[in-house]
């Protein structure tokens, strides 16, 4: 593990200086020895051309559903970390409702098992709040943090007991971890399928309305208040969320948010003729959520992109709407959606890459988001001009289920480095090739 | 005027050309139900599924005897909703159905999209019979030709429908086709059952009975689901009925030649008073007659279109096309 290696020719993104410049970067072993101007540190270290590419600190995504143990039919630990590196993530957080549910060390330390055998990604494991996500009482937190976890969640399911979620918040604070929370009131979303509104209305569905989220999203900032704990508030997903966050954050609670890309692109109209694959928990919500969204995402109030990647085999989509999984997979379309925010002028691309790098990092205090001497040498290098279609049938991830399939897309994670070691190359061959014939 | 619907998944978006070509065909079956021979071949060896994955007496009665009188032969399958109960899922179930080569298959499903599901998976024409909370297309032609009978035009009528809007599939499928040709739409309803996103749709709201029927020349009312009951929509079915019944008192308030329908089942005293349900403004049989002539000119047409697409009638299709986006446009 000794080698080095020099990342050359590449534009350099600094998410945590937040500048972006023509740079190398030398790697020794598994670790960032020094990042400088073009030719000022390779010394006779061995090149990796970059020329034309981004190179930026490894991707995060905080909230990945990698369904094993239990579920592998939707996809296992190997092919979920297959799936983040083909994205360009190089750590990746899991959600505890696998089955069984992470709510023991046994499973977390199961769950690190796996991943130390798929050899890519670094996953890390997220522990449930609450024994068997059934929200009565907490579940051995300490002992899953010192096997591993780095935050606890009831993902999927939402604590409706507010005296649980105070002690959660309480309690937490012994580790310096999060509770990452799914904010959706049960009496309100009333087994809705979809955002409450017009297009629920027309198609008669079942309405989730946006109260549902925001009900919650306020008592567990006042339970923040209250406890001094550290909230994560998963998936925003309404305008009036991010106020509440915005002006928590204000306020010096200890409150971050996260925000998935398909709500940052998507609205209810993706469900017009009953697409389940327009079907996630929170819902798709309307053009002035998303915008808020946005706004949310470009000033800070929206601490990273999260994909919530939510595998689902296609039986369970090709049912009538109501019955279908909720979710969809995200970690081979993230990127270059990402990158269309910068397109489309919402953000700059080092504050984008600061929400998908540093910003996710810091919540759950993971060693990674930064080129900086001595950080782990986790780099993902984009291809920002590269143009393709989504094609669900080519994902690394064993589950097709995403709303995006056909769409026109520009960046693409070319090269992807953990610990110094290259774990993904996009299409080698066929770059291989193309370089010999010219 | 050629008629362009592959599927009747809804009246959402169907051109009023095409609705009306769906009337004038009915108002010319219904002559055949009226004679001593109750039968003409033009279906006679097509093959018409009815999947009722809902209890239904009147509509699958109607579906049924519309098949027969046009010669086709019928099948009816009453199917369990709860595809884990049957192990089969519904995509699985239209595989199968679709194996056997149907012409048309009739479905009525409890949940929402479940129409358009089937339509993903099969070649022959869907006609939803009911659909969740959705649609209910069929109901609404069939409320159409009778206010065209009673009424002349459509265009221009003011028109109230009562009752659980937010659930009702009778009530979605009348206000599309209501609006399309041209009439104007009062919904009547208490708050809970009422959302104001129903303005979007181009229709007056009321949560007061009394102003939604004011002046109206036709009155629908909507069946209330007592299984609403208990779920906080309204108190007690009989509060409801206070200030949603339909009685003589509330009738006066419209137009003198108003004139009343009810898709049925009728639930008597508690959203119509017996009085108004047997008064001489009821047109509540009428419907029902119309429904089977409303059938048979449907699945005719379906079934006439989807023989013309099999044979690569391609000129026949095409020249359709400037009439279906004419008429959208």
């Amino acid at each position: 593990m000794s080698g080095r290696l020099c990342i050359t020719g590449g534009t350099v993104v600094d998410p945590v200086a937040g500048t972006m410049a023509p740079a190398d970067v030398l790697i020794d072993g598994d670790v960032i020895a020094a990042v400088g101007a073009p030719g000022t540190v390779a010394g006779d270290a061995p090149a990796l051309d970059a020329r034309g590419h981004l190179v930026l600190p490894g991707l995060v995504d905080i909230h990945v559903h990698l369904r094993e143990p239990g579920q592998e039919y939707k996809e296992t630990v190997a092919t979920g970390v297959a799936a983040a590196l083909a994205g360009g993530f190089t750590s990746i957080a899991c959600m505890a409702n696998t089955t069984p549910v992470n709510d023991s060390s046994a499973v977390t330390q199961f769950i690190l098992d796996r991943a130390k055998v798929a050899a890519g990604a670094r996953v890390y494991p997220i522990g449930a709040l609450s024994v068997g996500l059934e929200g009565e009482r907490l579940a051995e937190i300490g002992e899953m943090h010192r096997t591993g976890i780095v935050g606890v969640s009831d993902d999927g399911r939402p604590v409706m007991d507010a005296g649980l979620m105070r002690r959660a918040l309480e309690y937490t604070k012994l580790f310096d971890i999060p509770v990452i929370v799914h904010e959706e009131d049960c009496g309100l979303a009333g087994g809705g399928c979809m955002n409450e509104g017009a297009t629920a209305l027309r198609l008669g569905l079942r309405g989730v309305p946006a109260a549902a989220e925001e009900v919650m999203v306020a008592r567990d900032i006042a339970l923040a208040e209250l406890t001094g704990g550290r909230l994560h508030v998963a998936h925003l997903s309404t305008a009036g969320s991010v106020a509440m966050v915005r002006d928590a954050k204000a306020r010096g609670l200890r409150v971050t948010a996260e925000a998935s890309p398909h709500h940052l692109f998507l609205t209810e109209e993706a469900v017009a003729s009953y697409d389940t694959n327009a079907k996630m928990a929170p819902p798709l919500r309307t053009r002035a959520d998303v915008d808020a969204l946005r706004a949310g995402l470009a000033d800070g109030t929206i601490d990273c992109i999260a994909t919530d990647h939510a595998p689902h085999h296609a039986d369970e989509k090709d049912v009538e709407f109501e019955h279908a999984a909720n979710g969809i997979v995200g970690l081979e379309t993230a990127l270059p959606l990402a990158l269309r925010l910068v397109a489309e002028g919402v953000l700059d691309l080092p504050t984008l890459v600061a929400r998908m790098t540093i910003g996710p990092a810091r919540i759950l205090n993971l060693p990674a988001g930064t080129l900086a001497p001595g950080a782990a040498a986790d780099v993902t290098i984009v291809d920002p001009e590269r143009r393709w279609k989504v094609a669900a049938r080519s994902f690394r991830s064993k589950s097709r289920n995403t709303p995006f399939e056909g769409w026109d897309m520009v960046g693409r994670a070319v090269t992807v480095l953990v610990g110094g070691r290259v774990a993904h190359e996009e299409e080698r061959q066929v770059t291989a090739a193309l370089r010999s014939a010219s | 005027m050629a008629f362009t619907q592959r599927h009747l998944l809804g009246l959402e978006g169907v051109s009023a050309a095409d609705i009306t070509a769906i009337l004038d065909s009915a108002a010319s079956f219904k002559e055949i139900s009226e004679r001593d021979i109750k039968k003409v071949p033009a279906l006679r060896g097509k093959t018409i599924i009815n999947l009722f994955y809902e209890n239904s007496t009147r509509t699958r009665t109607s579906f049924e005897i519309a098949a027969k009188r046009l010669s086709a032969d019928t099948v009816n399958i009453s199917a369990s909703s709860s595809s884990t109960s049957k192990g089969e899922t519904l995509a699985d179930t239209a595989r199968n159905l679709e194996a056997m080569r149907p012409d048309a298959i009739v479905v009525r499903h409890p949940s929402s999209g479940a129409c358009h599901l089937l339509a993903r998976h099969v070649s022959c024409p869907i006609v939803n019979a009911g659909d969740g909370c959705h649609e209910h297309p069929t109901q609404a032609l069939l409320d159409l030709l009778t206010i065209r009978e009673h009424r002349g035009e459509i265009a221009g009528l003011t028109v109230a429908i009562v009752g659980d809007l937010l659930h009702s599939r009778v009530g979605r499928s009348n206000l599309h086709a209501l609006r399309t040709l041209g009439a104007k739409v009062r919904l009547v309803g208490p708050p809970t059952l009422l959302p104001p996103e129903f303005a979007d749709f181009g229709v007056e709201l009321h949560t007061r009975l009394a102003d939604g029927v004011r002046d109206a020349d036709v009155i629908m009312m909507l069946r209330i689901q007592r299984e609403r009951q208990g779920k906080n929509y309204f108190p007690s079915v009989d509060e409801y009925s206070h200030y949603y019944c339909l009685t003589e008192d509330v009738v006066r308030l419209a137009q003198p030649h108003v004139i009343i329908l009810h898709p049925g089942p009728i639930n008597r005293g508690l959203e119509i008073s017996s009085a108004v349900a047997d008064g001489p403004y009821s047109v509540i049989m009428h419907q029902v007659t119309n429904g089977v002539a409303v059938r048979m000119a449907l699945l005719y047409l379906l079934i006439q279109r989807s023989k013309a697409a099999e044979a690569g009638d391609e000129l026949a299709l095409a020249a359709e096309e400037p009439v279906r986006s004419g008429a959208r446009a």
